[in-house]
């Protein structure tokens, strides 16, 4: 009887303190922080770390531990530091992956824990279509849509035909799915090369040959460095206008390529000078705390974070409603490109926007904002996706 | 297809070819006199970049950076031989490779600390940024056609070295039969020292000319060796002649497989096959050149030991 007792008490005690202590959010953030792909990484964690801190290190009012890892754009490395993550850290969210196919390695895996994953940039056409999964949310864009939007710019310039290059992986397939779509002109030639390619005298001498009216690349991080100083220093860019999502002509390139860039038009979902209270926050303290110009991965980063922050605030802070949480996320939230809302299959309807590279009065090269391609455009396979 | 497509093409397997052979130089008179494997000869081309790359920012002329660096990553290269590589002679090549791997994820480590793992931003000098006009409609780039004439100068003064000097009768001796050479007087510790130099040394303007073009990153090192090692095969182990053929016949058969397999391939098959296995055939190609090569010339194109 005493004994039974002591073990009331002691059990008593047990949940006095885990009642008293109050929950963490963990979060799991997984990206590519070191090689060709560093830059991307490195962005979207500066502003996913920013909005944390600005956020008073709490998400939805609840403390949150940040776990990084460095995928080194390796599908089997991330493999491991999603299973630790998972298995031994019992994270809460996950987040931060940068390559489509980096994602696609570990994507399953999440989900099957009933983990949400909150992208921040890999947005691959397969978790958009048959694929869809209710733990899967991109606050960014699916691959194909920046794609669409210069596809659809490029249309209205009414250029005949377009060569197109991208590299040999899920989202370089994606992007010039998404350009096909929207443009209408002859494809004189699409152009796979290796992922992490950064040598193209090959694909260069192949479009003096074939001298296209214009030329679509999709190069992120160092190949879009390489590429554009390339094509540059082989003298087509004044022979043959060349058009990029804005992955290839974001604030890390430009500083790397330089003056070469001044003219060159690209889309985005994002841009410097969008005119909205989260957004001019979001600029003036990441450039007072990093010293340089954010790019849309840092916009995407930080969305990522203020996306967690509105869910779990919905919730009260009790992660264990799954359900809830879901529908708290696809309702949208306050994100750097104003309110946005979600599709069922967890990928963003937004506006998509053209913007040209421009050397200001003081010298500083930056992307201005030129105007709209696309009003609340969802994606393309949205359809296919059984959710609701 | 038009002839200036070729020609340019022709142009790119050069500069990649006459890069590669700068590599494969060294690395095929170290495992040919020295029966030395060294898979830590590509960290040298990457320590040559990474020193091209910060001497540039500090001094502002890339020529000078290109000199400092040459004779820093020679200097990097002897030490790394009077202090590790010596002791791994006598070992047998399983010791060499575990060895030389080891000291690849150790430099790379390093290099991490040292400069962090962020690629290096390297330029292409200023006034060789813009194309220059081959012929009328043909542009190249003018830092791609200074990579190919840097890289002629430097293969024929190793030819020079190799084929004129007392210094290189006694490499060509120590590649024939080592043995022998050495039985004869040729002073083979201090050679095999100042050997060592030389090919750091080449490797480093490998480096400094390619970082422009490539990235100067962490790593940059071992994707390129494995092309090296696959020059000096097809080549022959030990002959300067082999590296030069095996790296010219590399180099262009790469550049040609990227540029022409998927021309070739869209005129027999639909353009989503040859978008698809366009670009994987092409990386292959060179593996098959090399396996065809072992198949009928078991010891490469120009087998130094006879």
């Amino acid at each position: 009887m005493k004994k039974a007792i002591w073990l009331l008490v002691l059990l008593a005690l047990g949940f006095s303190a885990s009642l008293a202590q109050t929950r963490t959010v963990k979060v799991g953030f997984v990206s590519t922080l070191s090689g060709g792909g560093a830059a991307l990484g490195i962005d979207v964690r500066d502003g996913f770390n920013l909005a944390i801190r600005l956020l008073g290190n709490q998400l939805g009012g609840l403390p949150v531990e940040v776990l990084v890892a460095d995928d080194q754009q390796n599908p089997d490395v991330a493999r491991q530091a999603v299973d630790r993550m998972l298995k031994r850290d019992r994270v809460d969210f996950m987040t931060g992956i940068i390559f489509s196919n980096v994602l696609l390695a570990v994507g399953e895996a999440i989900f099957e824990e009933k983990v949400f994953y909150i992208s921040p940039n890999a947005g691959p056409s397969e978790y958009a279509g048959e694929q869809c999964s209710p733990y899967f949310i991109n606050v960014a864009w699916q691959n194909d849509n920046l794609h669409e939007a210069m596809g659809q710019y490029v249309q209205t310039r009414r250029f005949e035909n377009a060569f197109l290059l991208a590299p040999n992986y899920p989202a370089g397939r994606d992007a010039l799915t998404g350009f096909k779509r929207f443009f209408k002109g002859k494809v004189v030639a699409e152009v796979y090369h290796r992922l992490g390619q950064l040598d193209f005298s090959a694909e260069i001498a192949q479009i003096r040959a074939v001298r296209p009216k214009a030329v679509y690349a999709f190069e992120p991080g160092a190949m879009g460095v390489n590429f554009i100083k390339q094509y540059a220093e082989a003298g087509l860019l004044r022979e043959i206008p060349l058009f990029l999502p804005g992955f290839s002509a974001d604030a890390d390139v430009i500083r790397a390529v330089g003056r070469a860039m001044v003219g060159i038009y690209n889309s985005s979902q994002w841009a410097l000078e969008l005119n909205n209270p989260v957004n001019q926050r979001f600029v003036e303290e990441f450039r007072k705390a990093y010293g340089r110009i954010p790019t849309l991965y840092a916009s995407q980063g930080y969305d990522a974070a203020l996306l967690l922050d509105t869910a779990i605030k919905a919730v009260g802070g009790d992660l264990s409603k799954k359900d809830e949480l879901r529908k708290a996320m696809l309702a949208g939230f306050n994100s750097t490109r104003g309110f946005i809302r979600f599709s069922p299959n967890g990928y963003p309807i937004q506006n998509y926007y053209l913007r040209q590279v421009i050397q200001q009065p003081g010298g500083e090269i930056v992307n201005r904002l030129v105007g709209t391609i696309f009003t609340n455009h969802r994606d393309a396979y949205v359809d296919r996706c059984k959710l609701r | 297809m038009p002839p200036s497509l070729l020609i340019e093409q022709l142009l790119n397997g050069l500069q990649f070819g006459l890069m590669l052979f700068l590599l494969a130089a060294g690395l095929t008179l170290v495992f040919g006199i020295m029966d030395m494997i060294n898979l830590a000869h590509g960290s040298l081309y990457m320590i040559g970049a990474y020193l091209t790359a910060t001497f540039v920012g500090l001094l502002g002329n890339f020529w000078l950076a290109v000199l400092l660096a040459v004779l820093g990553t020679a200097l990097v290269g002897m030490l790394l031989e009077l202090s590790v590589l010596r002791q791994l002679y006598r070992r047998d090549h399983l010791s060499q490779v575990l060895a030389t791997f080891a000291l690849i994820l150790i430099i790379n480590e390093v290099v991490r600390i040292i400069w962090g793992s962020q690629p290096l931003l390297l330029s292409a000098p200023e006034g060789l940024s813009g194309p220059v006009e081959l012929l009328p409609g043909l542009s190249y780039s003018a830092y791609r056609l200074t990579i190919i004439g840097v890289g002629l100068l430097v293969a024929a003064l190793l030819f020079w070295l190799v084929n004129r000097t007392r210094v290189g009768m006694w490499l060509r001796a120590g590649a024939s039969n080592r043995e022998m050479a050495q039985a004869m007087g040729v002073p083979i510790r201090p050679l095999f020292t100042l050997l060592f130099g030389v090919g750091a040394g080449l490797c480093a303007v490998a480096g400094a000319f390619l970082g422009p073009i490539l990235a100067v990153q962490i790593g940059m090192g071992e994707g390129i060796l494995i092309l090296a090692f696959v020059v000096i095969v097809i080549g022959g182990i030990g002959s300067i002649k082999g590296a030069l053929v095996g790296a010219l016949l590399v180099g262009t058969v790469d550049t040609a497989g990227r540029a022409f397999l998927p021309l070739l391939l869209s005129q027999v098959a639909s353009p989503e096959v040859a978008a698809n296995l366009g670009p994987a055939l092409a990386s292959i190609l060179i593996y098959l050149l090399m396996a065809a090569v072992l198949f009928f010339r078991p010891q490469g194109l120009f087998p130094a030991r006879t």
